[in-house]
């Protein structure tokens, strides 16, 4: 599982069986002090996200299941916001 | 599995139900010889691991699943102990007690 921000919405109106309704957004990793790190990617979101939001996401396998249906073809998944992630007392991620 | 630094705590009040009640930490992934390798991972916590501690770690929903012990659980990283020592190569490059890498 990683920290992440979402950095924006990925819109497709056609798209494979299983997946209706389901929110995708790009998702940029970041490291532990809060910085991007490597590529972002696609999830879908189980939780209400946006762009801007800080959140915490599973990839592999693990992302279908955290969908409503389990076997969807997504790798990768928001879990959840992350409202504050801490190192050595500092708060990062911020904005 | 492999060896992480706890570097600090994750707070998410809304998130997938199966991850409710549990703790989640940020982890700095180690190399074998305890250097940082660059990778950033959240993890679960199942081993009551805190910041500062050496820890060892699965990555692999299999193993997430069972340690959750729901089906279809979106779980993948969970720390499963604390780390004590560390050898490598015969020689020690981490001892919990001694608070710091035993070669530093």
């Amino acid at each position: 599982m990683y920290l992440a921000r979402v950095i924006g919405r990925v819109v497709a109106t056609r798209r494979s069986a299983g997946l209706e309704g389901v929110a995708l957004q790009w998702v940029q990793p970041l490291d532990e002090l809060g910085a991007p790190t490597g590529r972002a990617l696609v999830a879908c979101a189980t939780v209400s996200s946006g762009p801007g939001d800080l959140v915490h996401y599973v990839d592999g396998r693990e992302g279908a299941l955290a969908c409503p249906r389990p076997f969807v073809p997504v790798d990768a998944a928001i879990l959840g916001f992350v409202e504050e992630a801490e190192r050595g007392g500092t708060r990062i991620g911020e904005r | 599995m492999f060896l992480a630094q706890v570097v600090g705590t994750v707070v998410s009040p809304v998130q997938h139900p199966v991850l409710d009640g549990e703790r989640l930490l940020l982890l700095r992934v180690l190399r074998p010889d305890g250097r940082a390798s660059g990778k950033t991972r959240i993890a679960l916590d199942r081993a009551g691991a805190g910041p500062g501690e050496r820890v060892l770690v699965v990555d692999e929903g299999n193993c997430g699943r069972q340690l959750v012990a729901r089906e279809n659980a979106p779980v993948k990283t969970v720390i499963v102990g604390v780390v004590d020592f560390v050898e490598l190569d015969g020689e020690l490059v981490y001892d919990a007690r001694a608070g710091a890498d035993a070669r530093s």
